[in-house]
This record gives structure tokens, C-alpha cells and sequence, in this order.
């Protein structure tokens, strides 16, 4: 990554207080943010500016994180002025792009699990989870597993599971996953780019 | 798009059609303002409803949904009549010479060879006639009536003006305006565009809307050039990414077919996906076929794939041949009882499904269900949803944390096919990590399983090449970036004959194109389109932050890494004449000088076709070379054609005796029913998002910021029809379809003026899709409680824009 | 004085997307509020204390000519005769260098005179913090040679920010290419603001835009000779109202706003 002095010059405004991170609160106390504004430049001047891009329509627009080094948090969020699509410019939900991190208290952090005929969520770990999972697919894999059609055709499909999604994540992430559906066999494949 | 969002500013014209563009690709509205900027570019929107994009538009004009074909195809009969036509772009580019064979027909809505049992087309006589030689027959004079360009012109001639404003409800003079203003663009030295979006595939016709465009920048020689094109603004940050790698039922990574039960062996595979062409001027790159398929098996199971179990084919899944498995068919087959188990990963389809109702009666049934994601949605928690007692629901439902887009490394590809690389800037909080990781972990865990206790069909599960992680276990993405690219699986000597040049490459190295790749597994390729995105020695080109612009117009070719091989402009030998020199020397995308090509990355290095020894066709993915006014790939027909919505407003499609598509599939299922022009939903209703909201809005709900200036459902209704039903602006309605209901708040606007349609007065309505019942809680629930499951007959995209309702005081 | 600073609103390019709405609140730290959908795009439905810049949405049919739908970002206009610094009786409200007004939180008393004098009914209070707030056309970002964070978010060049005298001319030139109704708005009263507009119709047609603003006389008369008195007065409570009434009448701002629903959920 490599952002340009212009670059810099454009974030270099363009970052949060020191309370950045109780922004979405309605206890948030502005005064303070206005206290602590002599401070912002240093803060940015001593930021790490990370580059990503916009998660919403496909246009493909920059953004670049100010990253705190002492706590690696993300304290702003603004246009990449480099960017040769949106010349650090945002849309409503791209000048928002903060309130997707963890600032945001509405964000998963657990792994979530119902039982059958439970009414509530229940937090679980990530290896019962992933041992439970698997179990499930292959015992509902074996059990439905297709080898030939009616017409008599080899087929070795899964008909039993489906699986919906995503143009909402990474490359590398969606081929994973078309690669995974295709091993196990999976037929019901689809995502958002239908709907 | 086959261009790309900062070409727009390169444009004379642009037609918004489709497309609400300043609202929901406001960044891309940048482009097209810019372009009226530089060039007094004139911009027209075409949409049922004056929107943000209409008020910055130099016009508005107002459509009846599911009518644009209508619209289109009075706009080839203006074309073709008014001689507006770019005529040696038609002539040498398009298969306008073509001669169509002696048994194809059309007739009162129907081609030839329909067969209403299986409502599918036989298409055997749609066809292109060939010579003794096989090359396919030519009148460069188009005046034989067999000609493709003479069939078009007679198909079209029946669009005139006053059945098109009938049943568009677009009066005369408003189709005038648009069809000279954009026809004027048949000329060399300018360029008419057109921006879609869900507004054209969101129909039965979805497929045929754009193809019928299509023909339309084919005559006006529009495609290829720098400010042309036909441009999808697509509205998720990796639709393009995620369709390139196929998480789609339909192919395999880079669009490859994918395997289906007549064809049980690699060799039959390969022989019916790989075309032929006897004609030595067409470049039939698809030739290549076997080449992309055997390098993706390698990829998938790497040295367990060999030419002796056919790289793999046998342990692959087999669709039935002609059957879909949509994510329609998926709810209809999980409403019978079918489906036990899904995976749901950052998506929402209890709200964003088609038929919403029918979808979370088909969740109850499933016996586990796996989200991943990085809110809570109204899918993951259907066990609680409105009406339902979890008591009774037995399904197991796990929800999975995510890292959110700026937590992670990987890359997105705009819709102009730009593959860009996103870094990492935080940890993600608590227990969240990347999809990628999760789909790692759960597969190596099932992988664990099998290899311990066996199970059924266990090869391509074991034998699945599945190392993508670094030293700590976690996922990494430069590790799979890698692999989509390939690899050279040993060492290998590529000649090119026409440099005369030998280059070396050592086993280990990445593929730099897609033009080294094998068939015969010394390479590999996760994606054949992907192949370059690296060079061989490793630089990530994604990565790039380049911003040189030798030409001018915006390409930046060392901005990020565009898919194929870099080129920014599809199509683009089309540019240029059958000599090499550019139709518009202002906007020299690509030009022909001395023995190469300079400007863009040409679509293949072979001269331009008046070299009959080594010139090739422009449009050389296509078997003839030349783009397709004729197609008979689509299911209903090689020309497009009007048909009413499933559920419309008339009981007669004023085109023929066929009402609605001849081709959909139509589902029977309980709560599949449809009203067409009943008096009980007499408005036409169209669903849409807004600025403010992303889809499902499963994002974009949880944000304060969002959520304050659009807080929650709402209906936009004409203010004429508003008085009609007593409605005041802000009272809360009830709107209904056949099949659910929903309330909301009621904005009363100018922006929705009723049709005159065959003489009688329409009215039409529409609600965004971008609430749910969980989050907000006052916010009002899925708009797709309402529509209809039903989709176009190519692709299966859902009929979102176009169904029937009632609105009444709640 | 450094360079005196005039960003320039053509609402002729406004798309209504909103980013400057959001991105002012993002830089700002101020928190999304539950709102009602009303019947309107417009939200929140007019200025808040915890929404500095608005974009107002109004349908507007002529008698002749076409429909259209005008959209004009609100928000603190930086008056040079700024009757809202007049009327600070803390010093809170303050010219800066740039010729902008800002406004030093921690010395608001939250006497909401400000709010009275304004001819463009921007400042707005927060009984929870006792305080006014209002734009301040991103001071510290202006310190730091950055564009304040609306301009930077707008896509189409609607918001553009520069020395006093080249945006003038620019907004001039402007007008004259756009021909028609089109007119400047801003420069020519209250010794020009620091914010002007590029309307594409006439003033008068602008919901909530005041044809002729002005320093009402009474300010004037307030800042000199009452504002001293009212100093040596413990407060100002009493003298506050005072001048509220002779400005406005017996009515008060509206103190409950945004108040009444809790932000985010």
C-alpha cells in the first residue's frame, strides 16, 4: 500500500477525537470531543492509515482507516483522495463506514447457538461449534447423498443442503466456497448476485 | 459492465434505464455528471418514478414496469427506419450479414419450435446458415430477406409508436425525444451508453431487457469504444467477484459450464462446451475451453488429479440436465420437506427472498441452519419471527461471527472488473474472523470426519486440496489469491510463434495469463479469468495504486488488476475500424500502428480483420467473431420480444396472444399464487432501495447514522391516487398482494404519475425492500412478503419489479 | 486574518445522496437519533443538535415548466455580520480566522440567545448538555488544510470549498451558464456568509429560506448596550429572555427536540 503525500494531506484532517469510539452512544458528551481536539492532528499524524474498499454497491470506492497504534483500533474512517474512482468523495453509506467496526455494539463477537424448541440464543465456543457443524453436514450428507438419477445417470450430488451466499465478502473467501459446495456436492448453490 | 465507471466521462449520451444510479451507485453518478462536464453529454432517465437521478437528469421519462422491451424495440424500428444506424460497424462487427436458416419462424408471439407442454423452446431451427466450407453465409449488402439484419428490421417494424406508447404508457413525443437524442449517437465520433441495474433484471424478460439494449449499441456501434458500452452498476462490493467465481448452481469458477448427468465423462464434457469455428478469421477463444476446465480440477484437487481419473470429473456433483436449482427452487424443494440442512453466509433471504411468506415457512422445516455474518438477522432468527412459536421449531440454528470488511485481507471486484486489494486495519472484536476462516475450519473438520469414519462418495471431500492457512492455522488470503491465479505444476516452455520467442518457466511459478495455461494438468487455475492477476515471479498486481493515464480517458492501467489480462475495455478491437484506426480519433482507445496494437489491452494481439491472413474478428469470445444481433443462446427467442408480467394489469398482451413469457418456468406450490389483472390488487407495484439502505438492509439497519435519515418502510404513492383512496401524506397503509400484506407509512408524491395503457388509466406504486421485522422493531417488515416467486427464464433473477397490489388506510 | 474561507453549495449538482449529512456526523461524533418516517426523504426532519447539516428535499411544481424536486443542504451559513456572535453574552460564539463562526463548547452557558438571533434558524440546543450546537464548517480540519468533511464526502462537486473572492466568482459563473432562474444567494447580505448557495429557482421558492435575512435591530441594539448590562447580571437568564421576547415574542425554541427517543435502538 502506498499512499501519496496528496494523500496524506487529504486524511491528515480527517480524524476522530479521542472518543471516537463512544460516537454511536446517546450518552455521547460533545464538549469533550471539542476539548480534545487540539489533539487530533497528533493523533493523525501519529495514526497508522490502512486502505480498503467500500462494502456496499460495486463501485469500488477507497476508504482509508486511521488505525490508533497504541490500541489498533479504527477511530476514523474517511474517502481515499488517491482513489481514481471516488477522489476521497462517499456516499451516505460509505461516509458511515465507521459504525460497521466494532464500535458498533450491535456487532456479532460470540458464536450463537438455538437448540431445537429453544426460544433464545445460547453463546458457544468455536471448537463444539465447528465439531457440531461438521457432524451435521456429514450425517445429513450421507444420508441424502443422490448417485444416480432417475434416468439411471451418475450423478453424486447432495440435494439436502443448500447454500446461499456471498457477493458480501472477499474473493478469495467466495472461491472457497464454490470450491467447498462443489466437493461436498452440492447442487442448491446461489447467492445475491440472482436476487 | 463491459466498460468501467470512470469510462462514463467519456460518453455523449447516457441513457439511465433500469438504473436509479444516483441513488444507489452515487459515486458512479460522479462519472456521468462529469462526462455532461466535459462534453455537454446529454443524460435521460427512463424509470416508472421521478427519483434523485431524474432530478439531475436533462429528462425524466416515465414507464409502466415490465414494459421496457416495448420501449427498446421502438427504438431499433426508429433506428433501422431513420437510417441512424452505423452502418460499416454493422456490416463487419455483428452478424447482421448472417443468413438465418430457411426453417426459422415467428409468429404471434412464438418462434419456432415451442412446446407449451414443457413451456421450453426445441431450438433447432434457430440457426445461422454455413457454406460447404462451414463458414457462415454472408450478404454484406443486407438486403436479403433471410439476412439477420432484415429479420430484425421486420420483427421490430410491428414496435411503432403508438402500440410502444400503449403499452409503455410513455406518450409519443416523450419516445421521440429519447429514441433521436440517443440514435444520434450512431456516429463515429461519439458514444452513447447505458447504465442498468436490478430495475432490467429484476423481470420475467430480465435477460432479454439488456440483450435488447444490447442490439441497440450493435447498431449504433456503441460497444467497444471508450464511453460506450452497456454498464451493469452492481449493487453488492463483490456481486462481480462472487459471480466470477461461480457461487451459482449453474457454472464453475470463470463461467465454465457446469457438469451435468448426460455427459459422464471429462471427454463428452469437454466436447460439447468447446466450440468450433471453421472460419479462420474468428479468434473462437473459447477454443481454449479444455485448457480453463482441467487447469480449475487441478486447482480444486492438485496432484490427486491426474489424466488417468479424469482430473477429477467423476467425483464432482452432476446437475440434471434442463433442471434449475435456483435459490427459488431451493425454498420451493425446502418448503416440501427436501432440504435438511443450509448454510446462510452474510445474506438475509427471509427478507431479501422473493415471496418472503412461503421462504420462512420453508425455514421451519430444516433441521440446522448455519448463518455467518456480522449482524443478527430476521433469517437467523425465523424460529422467532413474526407468528411463529419456537416451541415447535426443531431446526438447530448456529450463528457464526464475522470479521467485518475492514478486518480482513482479500480482494473485491468492482463491477468494472476491477479487482482491488483491501487491507487489514483492525482485529476483528471478540470471537469474529473472517467467512474465509470459517469455511476453512468447517470443511477441515468434515475432511477430519471422513478420513476417520468414511462415509459415501468420500473422494472429492479428501481429496480437495485445502491448505490455505499460515503458520498460526488462520486463513490466508494471499495463500488462496495464489491459487485462483495457478500455478505451473512443472516446468514448461511456452513458445510464441508469432514473436518467435521461448520463455521458460520453473514449476512453482504463477501463470502470468491465461494464455499459458494447459489440458493436460501441468498447470492449474482456480479461475482462468483470475490468470495474470499475479506475475509469475509473485507481485500481487491487485495491489497496485498506480494513477497514469497515457490515454486520457481514464483506463489508470496501473490501478489494481482488471479482468481479462488487465484490458479496461471489453470488445475493445471494436473501437477501431477494419484497418485499426479508431472510429473516434478523440478518443483513441486503441489504435492499430505499424505491427502491434497501442492504447488499451487489445482483445488479442492478431491485426485487424482487413488482414485476411492474420486479421481476427473484434468479438472474439463469440464462435463467429462478431457481436450477436441474431442470438439464439437465449431461451425465448434469438430476438427479444415483449410479454406482460407474470401478474400485470392487462388480460391481453397487445403484442400477440402471448400474455407473459413463453419460457418461464411457472411454481404451483400452495403459496405460490398470482392475481394478473384482478380488481381486488389493481396497482402495479415495483420495489427498490434507497441511498440511505444496502438490500435486506441487514447491514444497514443496525447504523444509527443510516437508520436516523431513512427510519422505516414506506410506500410512494401518486398523489392523484392518493386522493383516489383518501390517503393523506404520513397516515399509515396497508398494501396488499395475493400472497402477504405489510404496513407502512404512506409518502404522497408528485414522482408517480399514472399510465395510459390501451386506453385505460394505471396506476403504479412502490416500497423499498430494505426493512425487516428484527431490527428496527417499528420499522416495518420485507416488501417481498408481497412478490411473486417467479423469475426470468435464463437466469431465474425474481420479477421484484413488476406485480400487482391494493393500498388501503391501515 | 488568514484566508477568508467560502464553501460554495450548487444545488444544481446536489444529488441528495446524503454523504455530507452522514460524513458531518461521522467527523463530528454526533449520534444517529430514532426518527419517524414523516411522508419525506427529509431526515431528521429539520436541524437537531445532533445534525449540523441537512438536506432539505421539497417537490416543487410550477405553474409552468416541469416538476422538480429541489435539494438544499442547510446548515450554518458563517454570517460575517453574525447576529449569533453579537448575542453571546459567554464568548462562545466566535469568529475564526477564516472569517467562519465557531463555537467554544466548554464556555456555552446554553442561554439559547444564539438561537433567537439566527436569521437562519440554524443553532440548536441539547438540554442534555445544556449547550448549543451548530457547524463549524470543521474548524480543526480547516487548521489542518483539510476541506471540512461535507465537501470531501460530496461525489458530484455540489460542496466545494475556497478563498473568498475565486468562489464568488466561481458561483457567479455559474449562474450565468445555468441561465434562467438561477441566482447566487449569500454574498449580498449580512455582510456575505461564509456558505453560499447556487440556487437553480428563484429564493422564495426554497422552503425555510429567508428572502432578505438580516441582523434583526434589536441584536443590534442587544449587543450595544444590553449585553453589557446583562453580564454584570449573574447569568443571564432573565435578560436572555428579555431579549427573546422583544426579538420573537413570548414563544421559546423548542427545547424537546430530538429529546424524546432513544438514539440507535
Amino acid at each position: 500500500m502506498d499512499i501519496t503525500r496528496r494523500g496524506f494531506l487529504h486524511l491528515s484532517g480527517a480524524v476522530g477525537s479521542g472518543i471516537a469510539l463512544s460516537t454511536l452512544g446517546i450518552n455521547l458528551k460533545p464538549t469533550r470531543a471539542y476539548a480534545d481536539e487540539l489533539n487530533k492532528m497528533n493523533r493523525v499524524k501519529a495514526a497508522k492509515q490502512v486502505t480498503t474498499i467500500c462494502c456496499y454497491c460495486s463501485v469500488g470506492c477507497g476508504l482509508v482507516c486511521s488505525v490508533d497504534k497504541m490500541t489498533g483500533k479504527i477511530f476514523n474512517i474517511e474517502g481515499d483522495a488517491d482513489h481514481p474512482i471516488n477522489e476521497g468523495s462517499l456516499c451516505a453509506k460509505g461516509a458511515g463506514f465507521f459504525d460497521l467496526t466494532e464500535a458498533n455494539k450491535h456487532r456479532l463477537t460470540k458464536v450463537l447457538y438455538r437448540a431445537p424448541m429453544s426460544d433464545k440464543w445460547e453463546e458457544k465456543d468455536w471448537d463444539w461449534t465447528l465439531k457440531r457443524i461438521a457432524r451435521l453436514v456429514k450425517d445429513t450428507r450421507d444420508a441424502g447423498f443422490v448417485k444416480t438419477n432417475a434416468k439411471g445417470e451418475v450423478v453424486n450430488r447432495c440435494e439436502t443442503i443448500g447454500h446461499l451466499g456471498s457477493s458480501n465478502v472477499d474473493n478469495e473467501e467466495c472461491w472457497l466456497m464454490s470450491v467447498k459446495c462443489r466437493a461436498l456436492g452440492l447442487v442448491y448453490i446461489d447467492h445475491q448476485a440472482r436476487v | 459492465m463491459t466498460n468501467h465507471y470512470c469510462d462514463i466521462k467519456n460518453s455523449d449520451c447516457i441513457l439511465i434505464m433500469g438504473s436509479n444510479a444516483a441513488e444507489h451507485h452515487p459515486i458512479a453518478f460522479k462519472w456521468i455528471l462529469r462526462a455532461r462536464e466535459l462534453n455537454g453529454a446529454k443524460i435521460i432517465h427512463v424509470d416508472p418514478r421521478y427519483t434523485r437521478t431524474s432530478a439531475r437528469c436533462d429528462y425524466h421519462v416515465p414507464l409502466r414496469s415490465g414494459t421496457d422491451i416495448a420501449f427498446l424495440g421502438g427504438m431499433i424500428h426508429y433506428i433501422i427506419e431513420n437510417n441512424k444506424y452505423f452502418k460499416d460497424y454493422v456490416v463487419n462487427y455483428t452478424n447482421a450479414p448472417f443468413i438465418v436458416g430457411p426453417d426459422f419462424n415467428f409468429q404471434d408471439g412464438l418462434f419456432s419450435g415451442y412446446d407449451p407442454e414443457k413451456r421450453k423452446y426445441n431450438k433447432d431451427t434457430w440457426v445461422l446458415e454455413k457454406d460447404d466450407a462451414g463458414i457462415p453465409k454472408r450478404d454484406m449488402t443486407l438486403s436479403d430477406p433471410r439476412c439477420v439484419f432484415q429479420m430484425l428490421k421486420a420483427h421490430y417494424s410491428r414496435y411503432t409508436l403508438d402500440k410502444v406508447s400503449s403499452i409503455t404508457g410513455v406518450s409519443k413525443e416523450n419516445l421521440l425525444k429519447v429514441y433521436s437524442e440517443y440514435s444520434a449517437t450512431g456516429v463515429p465520433d461519439k458514444a452513447g451508453t447505458e447504465c442498468y441495474a436490478l430495475g432490467w433484471t429484476h423481470h420475467t424478460v430480465g435477460s432479454q431487457n439488456i440483450r435488447t439494449m444490447a442490439i441497440i449499441q450493435l447498431l449504433l456501434g456503441n460497444m467497444g469504444i471508450a464511453g460506450g458500452g452497456i454498464n451493469a452498476l452492481r449493487g453488492e462490493p463483490n456481486v462481480q467477484g462472487s459471480t466470477d467465481h461461480c457461487i451459482l448452481y449453474g457454472n464453475l469458477p470463470g463461467y465454465l459450464k457446469m457438469h451435468v448427468a448426460s455427459l459422464d465423462t471429462l471427454e463428452k464434457y469437454l466436447h460439447k462446451y468447446t466450440p468450433e469455428s471453421k472460419d479462420p478469421q474468428s479468434a473462437n477463444y473459447y477454443s481454449n475451453y479444455p485448457k480453463f476446465h482441467v487447469s480449475f480440477l487441478k486447482s480444486m484437487f492438485d496432484d490427486k488429479a491426474t489424466a488417468e481419473n479424469e482430473f477429477g470429473y467423476p467425483w464432482l456433483p452432476k446437475l440434471d440436465d434442463g433442471v434449475a436449482y435456483s435459490l427459488m427452487h431451493l425454498f420451493d424443494k425446502m418448503y416440501e420437506g427436501k432440504v435438511k440442512g443450509l448454510f446462510s453466509v452474510a445474506n438475509d433471504p427471509a427478507v431479501s427472498s422473493p415471496n418472503a411468506g412461503k421462504v420462512r415457512k420453508a425455514l421451519e422445516k430444516l433441521d440446522w441452519l448455519v448463518g455467518e455474518n456480522i449482524f443478527n438477522n430476521e433469517t437467523y432468527e425465523f424460529w422467532r419471527g413474526p407468528g411463529v412459536d419456537p416451541k415447535k421449531i426443531k431446526t438447530e440454528v448456529f450463528l457464526l461471527p464475522a470479521s467485518a470488511t475492514m478486518e480482513k485481507e482479500g480482494s473485491q471486484s468492482n463491477s468494472g472488473r476491477w479487482v482491488q486489494w483491501k487491507y487489514k486495519a483492525a482485529e476483528a472484536p471478540g470471537d469474529a474472523i473472517p467467512v474465509g476462516e470459517m469455511t476453512l475450519k468447517i470443511m477441515d473438520a468434515v475432511k477430519e470426519l471422513y478420513a476417520k469414519e468414511g462415509g459415501v462418495h468420500p473422494e472429492p471431500i479428501l481429496n480437495l486440496k485445502w491448505d490455505y492457512t499460515d503458520s498460526k492455522g488462520r486463513f490466508d488470503a494471499l495463500k488462496v489469491s495464489k491459487q485462483i491465479n495457478g500455478y505451473f505444476l512443472q516446468d514448461t516452455v511456452i513458445e510464441d510463434k508469432a514473436k518467435g520467442t521461448t520463455t521458460t518457466f520453473k514449476k512453482g511459478q504463477l501463470v502470468p495469463t491465461f494464455g499459458n495455461l494447459q489440458a493436460d494438468g501441468s498447470t492449474s487455475s482456480g479461475n482462468w479469468i483470475m490468470a495474470g492477476s499475479f506475475t509469475a515471479d509473485g507481485e500481487n498486481k491487485m495491489m497496485k495504486r498506480g494513477k497514469e493515464d497515457p490515454t486520457g480517458l481514464g483506463l489508470f492501467p496501473n490501478w489494481s488488476f482488471a479482468w481479462p489480462v488487465n484490458r479496461r475495455v471489453i470488445y475493445n478491437r471494436a473501437s477501431c475500424d477494419i484497418y485499426g484506426k479508431p472510429y473516434n480519433p478523440k478518443r483513441k482507445l486503441l489504435e492499430w500502428v505499424g505491427d502491434k496494437w497501442v492504447g488499451d489491452v487489445p482483445d488479442g494481439p492478431w491485426p485487424p480483420m482487413a488482414d485476411k491472413e492474420k486479421g481476427k474478428y473484434p468479438f472474439i469470445m463469440k464462435t463467429d467473431g462478431v457481436g450477436a444481433l441474431f442470438g439464439p443462446g437465449m431461451v425465448e427467442g434469438p430476438f427479444p420480444e415483449h410479454y406482460e408480467p407474470l401478474e400485470g394489469p392487462l388480460t391481453k398482451n397487445p403484442m400477440s396472444s402471448q400474455l407473459i413469457n413463453p419460457a418461464i418456468e411457472i411454481f404451483k406450490g400452495e403459496l405460490d399464487k398470482v392475481a394478473n389483472a384482478s380488481e381486488k390488487y389493481p396497482y402495479v407495484c415495483t420495489t427498490y432501495s434507497c441511498t440511505e439502505h444496502w438490500c435486506s438492509g441487514a447491514l444497514t439497519r443496525w447504523q444509527a447514522w443510516l437508520l436516523e435519515a431513512m427510519p422505516e418502510l414506506y410506500i410512494e404513492i401518486g398523489d392523484l391516487l392518493a386522493k383516489e383512496k383518501g390517503i393523506q401524506n404520513g397516515q399509515r397503509v396497508k398494501v396488499s398482494s395475493i400472497r402477504g400484506s405489510v404496513e407502512c407509512v404512506a409518502m404522497v408524491t408528485k414522482r408517480f404519475t399514472p399510465f395510459q395503457v390501451e386506453g385505460k388509466t394505471v396506476h403504479q406504486v412502490g416500497l423499498p425492500f430494505n426493512y425487516g421485522w428484527l431490527f428496527p422493531k417499528d420499522g416495518g417488515d420485507s416488501t417481498n412478503l408481497l412478490t411473486p416467486t417467479v423469475g426470468d427464464a435464463n437466469t431465474f433473477c425474481p420479477e421484484y419489479k413488476a406485480f400487482m397490489v391494493n393500498v388501503e388506510r391501515a | 486574518m488568514k484566508t477568508e474561507f467560502v464553501k460554495l453549495i450548487d444545488t444544481t449538482l446536489c444529488t441528495a445522496c446524503r454523504g455530507c449529512q452522514v460524513a458531518c456526523k461521522q467527523w463530528n461524533e454526533m449520534p444517529g437519533l430514532r426518527t419517524k418516517q414523516w411522508g419525506s426523504y427529509q431526515n431528521p426532519p429539520d436541524l437537531q443538535w445532533n445534525t449540523w447539516t441537512l438536506i432539505r428535499f421539497q417537490e416543487y411544481a410550477p405553474k409552468e415548466g416541469d416538476f422538480k424536486w429541489l435539494f438544499r443542504k442547510d446548515g450554518c451559513m458563517h454570517c460575517t455580520d453574525a447576529a449569533c456572535v453579537k448575542v453571546c453574552p459567554s464568548g462562545a460564539l466566535y469568529h475564526t480566522e477564516y472569517g467562519t463562526v465557531g463555537l467554544h463548547h466548554e464556555k456555552c452557558i446554553g442561554c439559547k440567545y444564539c438561537i433567537s438571533a439566527c436569521p437562519f434558524d440554524v443553532p440548536r440546543y441539547d438540554r442534555a448538555t445544556d449547550k448549543v450546537y451548530k457547524c463549524d464548517l470543521c474548524y480543526t480540519r480547516l487548521q489542518g488544510d483539510q476541506q471540512p468533511a461535507c465537501v470531501k464526502s460530496c461525489p458530484t462537486g455540489a460542496l466545494t470549498i475556497g478563498p473568498k473572492d475565486a468562489m464568488i466568482k466561481k458561483a457567479y459563473a455559474r449562474v450565468k451558464e445555468l441561465g434562467g432562474d438561477a441566482n447566487v444567494y449569500g454574498d449580498k447580505f449580512v455582510g456575505g456568509t461564509h456558505v453560499i448557495y447556487v440556487l437553480g429557482e428563484k429564493a422564495e421558492v426554497y422552503e425555510g429560506l429567508p428572502k432578505n435575512p438580516s441582523v434583526p435591530v434589536t441584536t443590534v441594539l442587544w449587543k450595544d448596550i444590553l449585553k453589557p448590562l446583562s453580564l454584570l447580571a449573574a447569568g443571564g437568564v432573565v435578560a436572555g429572555s428579555f431579549l427573546h421576547y422583544i426579538i420573537h415574542g413570548p414563544k421559546l425554541p423548542d427545547e424537546d427536540q430530538g429529546q424524546d427517543t432513544k438514539g440507535g435502538e
